[in-house]
């Protein structure tokens, strides 16, 4: 009786030193969930998930306190993705944070614009140029269409524009898997 | 003496037909009514237009300019009257539209001025320039600008350069009629390229099923006196006709997929590219027209000189479509695309227009599982495991299909030409890769806009501390100086502040200073910012600046309150 | 819309199978002529119960039942389950092991082309762990004939020990060990000696040898035809032939002549017919001769050191779960990449 509860002692003793050892030595640096989720976000960083930015919305993934289904511009493959990296059972997207609609680009209507600068501070990729009093524009190749310029316009001069499809982004599209329609 | 052949692995013999197709000579067309010439017409940049509509061009004209290196010039194919420049459907299985010029001809098909080249005494940069605004691509189907390959290798010279006259398609026969009949001009054309790339040898690569096209080239190359070139005929096996493939079978060289020939020391060329090197070399007539085989679904298959931009449905009549034609092929029937309309224009990769019809190609039967038979990787000519590409293309897992060398795939086609349970395999590359490329441009885009954010953020976050830096310094010299000076400035100001605690005159004073500083600022920017203009913008802005006062509430601003 | 290649070849899974059964016929022909009508009886329930059990589980399934039973897989695996089954096994072992190949060990795998293991050879498995009596009772050539095998097939009373031996292999194996026992009178004889009874013929098991020489024929015309390769045939008689080789060449009077190997049981069977299930497989060149040269010293470890009749089956499944490693581990390298 003694001698088996000093074995499994010792084994305890010793499993836990292994376990402290492990730990200490092999401590992972920073947080590579949080890296893996950012990396599955669309980098929008339009805040339609209620956190200002994609960053903080993975820090909030990674630390429970967000829903995966929250990001409408990732959409049901980003869910999906996010749903396999972190081992969580797919949701369609939160209503409330939004809808999934195509890409889009912000395009500044330049006749009615007053160079307010206001867009220019939302922007949170800097993909506006103008100055205070000179008209604005959106570089098109940098709008990640967050839309966030949208509500400051004092004039409503911006719009979102769907981003068209080229010769190059055209897509092959899924081949029809045929025995559904022999059926 | 013969030549020692090598061999590619796989490949398949689908039947041919294609000798309907040359049992008469090249015809031409008849103008069209409308010629519509895309501006995008090789791989590359979108060449700009050089026309306005209502312009009237030359044959030969430069109507697009080539964008950058990676591109080539577009030219009108006659003379006449630029209509329009819009977006018009292009030949493309996407049906989408690309700008166009519309040309509407004036039946004179006259030339404008035509540049040649004595391509011996040019310098290579400068015949590389000159081939790029004659618009040289590659006409096997690739459009690929021909001057960017004219470069010889690291070496400086290049060990064996590789025209390619296999034609292993079904039923094209463009290449086979061109070598027929313009085989000795041809032979010009690749004597330049040879020059140009400092080529020891010239093998041309051409399937043992043209024998009057080998006899002909072979005649040119014994009239020509020339010595190292040579017209091979290769074994008839599809897809022979194949860059890769055709370098394989004549030199035994492997070029992995992502890696340039010309470091192997061998670079491809097709004939029509080498007749069209020539036609722009030496008659200074840019690439306006190419030899287009009409098949298929038709009464009389011929081939036909075909002006860049005639509407395919025109070229079709003369061979007499037949009843049932349901589609038109651009290419061959095994890696040809289909077209989204029946008049959409000629471009430089249109080797064939193929006429199809239900009962010429059947709808495939019903795709049955894959049964893993491997009859795919047998005839697969990248030595490819496709069945594997497929399973994971077909889950959508596109990281292992990328394992089983997906990028390595050259789309020919054999192996849904093979498969018992035909299966569109191809097709599934296909949506593999166009997906795997958008996933590229997306984690491009993503990865751009997250270090623009990340920069912004450091920026406003760099903009803040060093305002407050900024500020902390200049608050402190300030209640050093107003520290100094102590009561005798409070007592000095008057009334407006009776004596108290020194702490809180030191603040008082400090606020002051501020709002001083801030109202000095404001109007030292002011000015600046105006006085450059001229008297009449000065008055202008004077003028909204009462109408901004007399609207609204007066300015509140408010002096930054400071850290102290 | 249908994209290129426009044209294609006209081959069908269909005709694959058809020239699979095709093959089979010498083999089956031999099989009839030596030992009786009973083997067509188990050919024909196997085949009904397997198309029954297919065309139930398509409608399961919800797909498309005429596409699916016309393209004779199921057939296949019933006839092969009927040709390693013994010839008078009772109906209801055949028609529930072609049940249990059809409905568990394909369609509930994911029918055509989804299934990990062989299912013939699955079932044949079950069958023998769970029946081992009924699945080892073979009769001689020419020993029953036609009423005797139709009645042991249909539920006629079965006195069966008294009429049936095992098969050649179980018969040389249990002589071969009596043979090493002293206390038994066998002992001390030689394996030529024990194969001189009425079980054995020139090479093999006598009829069997036939049978054999009738798969090889259907065999060597399915490689002329190119529905197989070389490689699994050719890998798995040279590994059996080798271990049976060996082990023959050390201690002749223990084991059995490798050529005996060759010619018994299902050994030809297993190579041109069973092994070569592209399905459950090795694709690669070099994993369908290392599958095959696996499975074929497995057969002969079985035969010899197990208690099984044959040893086919079992190595066929233990190697169809070594196939996806086999197979990533073999890729052959692409154009391009080759080191030459």
């Amino acid at each position: 009786m003694l001698t088996a509860i000093l074995i499994m002692t010792g084994i305890a003793l010793v499993l836990g030193a292994v376990l402290g050892f492990a730990s200490i030595k092999f401590k992972v640096e920073g947080d590579p969930l949080v890296d893996q989720i950012d990396a599955i976000l669309p980098q929008t960083q339009c805040g339609q998930c209620g956190f200002p930015g994609c960053r903080p919305y993975a820090t909030a993934i990674a630390g429970g306190e967000a829903e995966i289904n929250q990001c409408p511009p990732g959409g049901e493959e980003g869910i999906r993705k996010l749903a396999d990296l972190l081992g969580r059972e797919f949701k369609p997207l939160s209503e409330e944070h939004g809808v999934e609609k195509p890409k889009a680009v912000a395009v500044i209507d330049e006749a009615t614009c007053i160079g307010c600068t206001l867009c220019i501070q939302a922007c949170p990729v800097d993909a506006i140029v103008g100055a205070a009093k000179q008209m604005h524009t959106i570089i098109a190749a940098d709008c990640t269409g967050c839309e966030l310029c949208l509500a400051p316009c004092p004039v409503d001069c911006i719009s979102m524009e769907p981003i068209a499809e080229t010769v190059d982004t055209w897509k092959w599209r899924y081949p029809v898997f045929a025995i559904k329609q022999a059926a | 003496m013969l030549r020692k052949l090598f061999s590619f692995h796989g490949g398949v013999k689908p039947a041919t037909h294609k000798d309907q197709s040359t049992l008469d000579p090249i015809a031409p067309v008849p103008l069209p009514e409308r010629l519509v010439i895309p501006l995008h017409q090789s791989v590359g940049g979108q060449p700009r237009p050089l026309v306005q509509p209502g312009e009237r061009v030359f044959k030969g004209q430069r109507i697009g300019a080539a964008d950058g290196s990676l591109s080539s010039a577009v030219h009108a194919s006659t003379s006449g009257l630029v209509r329009d420049i819009v977006p018009a459907v292009m030949p493309h299985t996407s049906g989408l539209t690309t700008l166009s010029v519309v040309i509407e001809p004036d039946g004179e098909d006259r030339w404008g001025e035509l540049d040649k080249v004595r391509f011996r005494s040019t310098p290579p940069d400068e015949l590389r320039d000159f081939l790029r605004d004659a618009g040289i691509v590659g006409l096997g189907g690739a459009v690929f600008p021909s001057h960017l390959k004219l470069k010889p290798g690291k070496e400086g010279a290049l060990q064996t350069l590789v025209i390619n006259g296999a034609e292993c398609e079904p039923f094209i026969t463009c290449d086979d009629m061109l070598m027929r009949e313009r085989a000795g001009d041809m032979l010009k054309g690749i004597i330049a390229m040879r020059h140009m790339l400092q080529a020891r040898e010239v093998l041309i690569g051409i399937e043992d099923n043209k024998p009057q096209a080998i006899a002909a080239v072979q005649a040119a190359i014994a009239a020509s006196g020339e010595t190292g070139i040579e017209a091979v005929a290769i074994p008839t096996r599809y897809p022979a006709g194949g860059a890769k493939q055709l370098i394989r079978v004549l030199t035994g060289i492997e070029v992995p997929h992502g890696r340039r020939s010309t470091d192997f020391g061998v670079q491809c060329f097709n004939v029509g590219t080498a007749y069209s090197i020539f036609e722009a070399l030496e008659l200074g007539r840019p690439l306006i027209s190419r030899i287009v085989t009409v098949a298929g679904n038709v009464d009389a298959p011929r081939n036909y000189e075909v002006l860049i931009g005639t509407p395919m449905d025109h070229v079709v009549r003369l061979s007499g479509a037949r009843a049932g034609t349901d589609r038109y092929i651009m290419g061959g029937p095994m890696m040809g695309a289909r077209m989204p309309a029946f008049d959409v224009p000629v471009v430089k990769a249109t080797n064939c227009i193929l006429v199809g019809s239900p009962a010429l190609f059947p709808p495939p039967p019903p795709e049955m599982p894959c049964i893993r038979c491997g009859e795919c990787a047998k005839a697969c000519p990248a030595d490819l495991a496709p069945f594997e590409m497929y399973w994971h293309s077909r889950a959508k897992n596109f990281g292992k299909a990328q394992e089983y060398h997906l990028f390595d795939c050259i789309e020919c086609g054999c192996c849904s030409f093979v498969c018992p349970s035909h299966i569109p395999l191809v097709d599934y590359f296909r949506f593999s890769k166009s997906e795997i490329w958008a996933r590229e441009r997306e984690k491009e885009a993503a990865d751009a806009a997250r270090d623009r954010f990340e920069f912004k953020n450091f920026r406003q976050e760099r903009e803040k501390q060093e305002k407050a830096e900024k500020l902390a310094a200049k608050a402190a010299a300030t209640r050093e100086k107003v520290g100094a000076d102590g009561a005798a400035t409070a007592t000095a100001s008057g009334g407006a502040a009776p004596a108290k605690p020194s702490a809180d005159d030191a603040k008082r004073a400090l606020i002051e200073a501020a709002m001083e500083k801030a109202r000095q600022q404001k109007a030292q920017v002011q000015a600046r910012n105006t006085d450059a203009a001229d008297p009449a913008v000065q008055a202008e802005i004077a003028a909204i600046e009462a109408r901004r006062l007399a609207s609204a509430t007066p300015p509140t601003d408010s002096p930054p309150s400071s850290g102290a | 819309m249908i994209n290129s290649p426009f044209v294609r070849k006209p081959a069908s899974v269909q005709s694959v199978m058809l020239q699979v059964l095709l093959a089979l016929l010498p083999g089956i022909a031999a099989y009839a002529w030596f030992f009786g009508p009973g083997i067509l009886v188990q050919i024909a329930l196997a085949t009904a119960a397997a198309l029954a059990g297919e065309a139930a589980m398509l409608a399961i399934r919800g797909k498309p039942k005429a596409l699916f039973l016309s393209d004779l897989s199921a057939i296949v695996t019933a006839w092969l389950i009927a040709l390693t089954f013994p010839p008078i096994a009772p109906w209801w072992l055949t028609v529930t092991g072609t049940l249990l190949a059809v409905v568990i060990v394909k369609q509930l795998y994911g029918g055509l082309g989804q299934n990990p293991f062989n299912p013939a050879m699955a079932a044949f498995c079950l069958m023998i762990v769970a029946y081992p009596a009924l699945m080892s009772q073979w009769p001689a050539a020419g020993q029953l004939d036609a009423r005797t095998q139709l009645d042991l097939i249909f539920g006629g009373a079965r006195q069966i020990d008294a009429i049936t031996g095992a098969t050649p292999l179980d018969a040389l194996r249990t002589a071969l060990r009596s043979a090493a026992d002293p206390a038994s009178t066998q002992h001390g004889l030689r394996a030529a000696q024990l194969m001189d009874g009425p079980a054995f013929g020139l090479v093999g098991g006598r009829g069997g040898e036939w049978v054999a020489l009738g798969y090889l024929i259907g065999g060597l015309w399915l490689l002329q035809r190119r529905i197989i390769t070389w490689h699994i045939p050719a890998a798995f008689c040279a590994a059996l032939f080798a271990v049976a080789g060996l082990l023959w060449a050390l201690k002749p009077e223990g084991f059995a002549s490798p050529l005996f190997h060759l010619a018994s049981g299902g050994a030809m069977l297993g190579a041109f017919f069973i092994l070569t299930d592209p399905v459950s497989g090795a694709t690669t060149a070099r994993g369908k001769l290392l599958f095959a040269a696996g499975a074929g010293i497995l057969t002969y470890v079985i035969r010899v050191f197990g208690a099984y009749p044959d040893g086919i089956a079992f190595a066929t499944l233990l190697m169809n779960i070594c196939v996806p490693l086999i197979d990533m581990k073999t890729q052959a390298p692409v154009f391009g990449h080759k080191k030459d």
